[in-house]
């Protein structure tokens, strides 16, 4: 395998703010098994020590450096340059759904407000704290989430119609998921879900699913069954009066 | 002159990583006005990326542990060189601090008996590592902040602090810019508490991100605090080494607990040659018992077999690996092989599913299937910020230190999984801290204007700059220096000559320029990153330079052996008017009915 390489790519990066930019072309060479990342680091160190972006882990654990390369939403440090034809240009800028602060960046300060409304985890006083991996599996799954926010991103409910007025979006679904179902948890979130997160606004269109880094199946085990609750929970008073005498508790019977 | 903003807070927290977050929730719960600053955006600090474990005594898998245990592994750990009353404190208050984070929510791996899981590590007598998977910080991370966060704390994110105030010898606020638009803001604080993570970016090869520039230790440094045991770099024995772009990003010991097994390229499981006299008898004698405890391991069942010799301290296997590539027994990209392949491959993507993903996607290498290459990789810093035991003060009143800026708790060499413990007992023990000391403090301390000014003048100055050097240059020269100078052997002659490199960029780090606006400049930002980064290389170096012996992390080709005299003393600097001034300190003595813990010595198995 040659290792050592002459290639260089061509990068088109969005330079600029909120009101105005433009894409810049930028020539970096290539190296085996550089991320898109690495690209943009090589523009900030040799040409352009001003160009923003954001990025901590580089090792897709951390969720900064969301942003959209050649239209596909994606981590760059995740995302190889040798995905690339050689002869491909390639075109980075910031995620679309919220507001660009400078190059690559992007303000995503609603995100950590709409999480502040949830109500956080609320055990029992008496709480045994003796529960089993089988019961916490599905919880583990929603708290991988890296808080990438590419599935905010691409919920066409944020992205195309802005309702970030009303929205809560997917990540945060996936959220109240895991507090929801967690076996000790004694909150009741389907009120907020339905009138404040505005749960009903998701068509189950899966774009969301598709983006996620960390494989989260975010409409099939987190929206999905959260909207069954809710559905029970106001639509349905006759079972959850049969549920209510027979004393079936709302969670463990969704467990 | 240019304008800034005004918060005022009782408490200033700086930093929100598992320490600072700890910190700030405690401070809050005692009834104190607290603020928390970070470079990045909330839940975005080094612990999130935290894979293994976190280190506390349940004895949920090994019945037979107990703070006793974890303390003197500690201390084994460190080289006898720890502040004693730190490890204590941390041995015995860890459990309690982890079984918290279950209460707020964080969901740990789980026992067949539905306890929270223990995984194995090196250095540890038990299997003590609580665990989710291999993204332990994330989770300790996501649950500190929710919990924060419902608690009314008011955050700065993306917000970085540049220098701390003092009114007399108290401290009474702090200065910083926004990242976004590089705008000033002025912080009036009665305490401060720093937990601001390492140092690893003055190295080429490191697991650590943008953010490691030393910075607490050199606000702490440039106000009057000491930092000991600055010569203790932890060398982590196995990061990525290919391809190029990852390398030095981190492989969880978490595989070597999980039975990775170590091997060169003649195929030999070297790490057995390479056990100390010391320890030798803890591990397993030969490849027999050590599949036979691994085994044992994977089933969840008790054996007498010893632990493979791969879980032995970090500091030996990073050693043990970087002598088998100079010798030539190294893989085609300059590591060794690591290897978990061998067992089931659907356990292996459960146990440790970031790893399988980190070299599949990264490196096109199935875990599963066959080796990983590995080499040793600049990873965390035991020196930091001296600090009081019990309430985390710094000899400066009003200033407090936890996390990885801190200093003391991990003597020579930190054990894995004994960080994120060390964040929640000393986070929380920074936060009570500062809280009584604000509680009780008299007067209202005031910044000076003056010195505000001078904060101002010093972020304005590289954009004054018309003949000047790009600030990456001057890092890239840094790091060089850094990691041919000082860093896994050492000697005389080469620290000496890095000590003197080290002070011709000084002077060219003052001359590094920005260019373009103030607006979100990762160049500008870098300029005033400099300033700490030289200080932390220089404090390294000069430590290094002064132990004339060989202990924990610290090799010195020229003294190979550890000596008694050496064991005595902390090196400790501060800054003084001729530059960095470095002393010798007495280390605190332990009690003696600590010391009796040392003496006899229990069979050690797992
Ligand atoms: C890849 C990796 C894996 C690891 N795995 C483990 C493990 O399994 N077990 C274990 O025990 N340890 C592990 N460690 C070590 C451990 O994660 C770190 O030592 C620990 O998380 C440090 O925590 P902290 O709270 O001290 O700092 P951090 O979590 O690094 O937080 C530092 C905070 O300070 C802020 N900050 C810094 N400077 C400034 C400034 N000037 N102004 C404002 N804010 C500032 C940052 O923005 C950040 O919020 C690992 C480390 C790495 C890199
Ligand atoms: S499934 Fe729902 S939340 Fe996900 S992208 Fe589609 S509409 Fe948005
Ligand atoms: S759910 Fe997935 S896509 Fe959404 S923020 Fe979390 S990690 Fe990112
Ligand atoms: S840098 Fe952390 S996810 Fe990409």
């Amino acid at each position: 395998m040659p290792e050592a390489s002459t290639r260089t790519a061509t990068l088109k990066v969005y330079r600029g703010d909120r009101e105005k930019g433009e894409f810049k072309t930028y020539k970096v060479p290539v190296e085996a098994g550089m991320v898109v990342l690495d690209a943009i680091h090589y523009i900030q160190q040799n040409f352009d020590p001003e160009l923003a972006v954001r990025w901590n882990c580089k090792a897709a654990k951390c969720g900064s450096c969301s942003g959209e390369v050649n239209g596909m939403p994606s981590l760059m440090c995740k995302t190889r340059m040798d995905k690339f034809r050689p002869d491909e240009e390639i075109m980075v800028q910031p995620i679309k759904t919220f507001p660009i602060i400078k190059d690559l960046v992007t303000d995503v300060s609603w995100n950590y407000e709409v999480n502040k409304r949830i109500t956080p985890f609320t055990p029992a006083e008496d709480a045994n704290w003796t529960f089993y991996q089988e019961d916490i599996d599905r919880v583990q799954e929603f708290r991988k989430c890296i808080e990438c926010f590419l599935c905010q991103n691409v919920c066409h409910v944020l992205r195309d119609h802005d309702r970030k007025d009303t929205f809560m979006g997917p990540r945060f679904m996936v959220r109240t998921a895991g507090l929801e179902m967690h076996p000790l948890d004694e909150a009741d979130r389907l009120k907020f879900l339905k009138e404040e997160g505005h749960i009903g606004y998701c068509n189950i269109t899966k774009c969301c699913t598709e983006v996620c880094p960390e494989d989260i199946h975010i409409t099939d085990n987190a929206i999905i069954p959260l909207k069954e609750r809710v559905v029970d929970e106001f639509y349905d008073p006759i079972g959850k009066f049969i549920r209510g005498v027979l004393g079936v508790d709302k969670k463990k019977a969704k467990k | 002159m240019s304008q800034y903003e005004i918060k005022e807070h009782d408490v200033l927290v700086i930093g929100a990583g598992g320490a600072g977050l700890r910190a700030a929730i405690e401070a809050s719960s005692l009834g104190v006005n607290v603020g928390l600053v970070c470079k990045s955006l909330l839940g975005k600090a080094h612990t999130v990326m935290a894979e293994g474990g976190v280190a506390a005594a349940l004895a949920n898998v090994d019945a037979q542990d107990g703070w006793q245990t974890h303390f003197r592994d500690t201390m084994n750990g460190g080289k006898m060189l720890n502040n004693w009353r730190m490890a204590q404190l941390h041995a015995q208050e860890a459990p309690e601090r982890v079984k918290e984070l279950e209460r707020w929510g964080a969901v740990f791996d789980r026992t067949k008996d539905g306890k929270i899981l223990q995984r194995a590590f090196g250095g540890h007598t038990w299997k003590r590592l609580c665990h989710v998977g291999d993204r332990t910080g994330l989770e300790m991370i996501r649950t500190l902040q929710d919990r924060g966060v419902h608690q009314g704390i008011e955050v700065y994110m993306e917000c970085t602090i540049t220098k701390l105030f003092k009114d007399g010898d108290r401290i009474c606020g702090a200065f910083g810019y926004y990242r976004e638009d590089g705008r000033y803001i002025l912080f009036k604080a009665k305490a401060i508490v720093l937990a601001t993570g390492g140092v690893g970016k003055s190295f080429t090869v490191t697991s650590n991100s943008w953010e490691y520039t030393g910075d607490g230790h050199a606000l702490a440094y440039d106000t009057g605090a000491d930092l000991i045991d600055m010569e203790f770099v932890q060398f982590h024995p196995t990061g990525m080494v290919w391809p190029p772009g990852v390398r030095g990003i981190l492989v969880t010991e978490g595989v070597r607990g999980e039975g990775g097994i170590l091997r060169n390229s003649l195929g030999e499981r070297f790490m057995f040659k390479y056990l100390p006299e010391a320890t030798k008898n803890d591990y397993a004698a030969n490849e027999e018992e050590a599949i036979k405890w691994t085994n044992a391991a994977v089933a969840g069942e008790k054996t007498d077999a010893r632990r493979p010799p791969e879980l032995s301290t970090r500091d030996n296997v990073a050693r043990a690996i970087y002598t088998e590539v100079k010798e030539g027994r190294g893989s085609p990209h300059g590591g060794v092989f690591l290897d978990i392949s061998y067992q089931d491959s659907e356990r292996v993507k459960k146990k440790l599913p970031s790893m399988y993903h980190q070299f599949k996607d990264l490196a096109d290498v199935d875990i599963t299937a066959g080796p990983m290459e590995v080499g040793p990789t600049m990873h965390y810093i035991m020196g930091g910020v001296r600090v009081e035991a019990d309430t985390c003060m710094t000899r400066v009143p009003g200033l407090f230190a936890a996390g990885e800026c801190s200093g003391g708790m991990h003597g020579a060499n930190r054990l894995g999984g004994n960080s994120l413990s060390d964040l929640i007992v000393f986070g929380q023990r920074a936060g009570a801290g500062a809280a009584s000391y604000v509680k009780n403090l008299t007067g209202h301390p005031e910044i000076d204007k003056g010195q505000i000014e001078e904060a101002i003048e010093e972020m304005e100055a590289p954009f004054k700059r018309s003949e000047g050097v790009n600030p990456y240059d001057v890092a890239k020269e840094l790091n060089k220096v850094m990691s041919t100078y000082v860093g896994i052997f050492r000697e005389e002659g080469d620290l000496k000559t890095g000590v003197a490199k080290l002070e011709e960029l000084k002077e060219m780090a003052k001359k590094a320029k920005a260019t373009g606006s103030k607006s979100y400049n990762p160049g500008w930002h870098l300029c005033r990153d400099l300033h700490n980064m030289m200080i932390c290389s220089e404090a390294i170096a000069r430590s290094a330079l002064s132990r004339k012996e060989s202990r924990g992390a610290h090799s010195r080709l020229d003294y190979p052996n550890t000596e008694a005299e050496w064991s005595t003393c902390n090196t400790a600097v501060e800054r003084s008017e001729g530059g960095m001034k470095l002393e010798h300190t007495p280390l605190p003595e332990m009690p003696s009915e600590l010391k009796e813990l040392f003496k006899k010595k229990e069979p050690s198995h797992a």
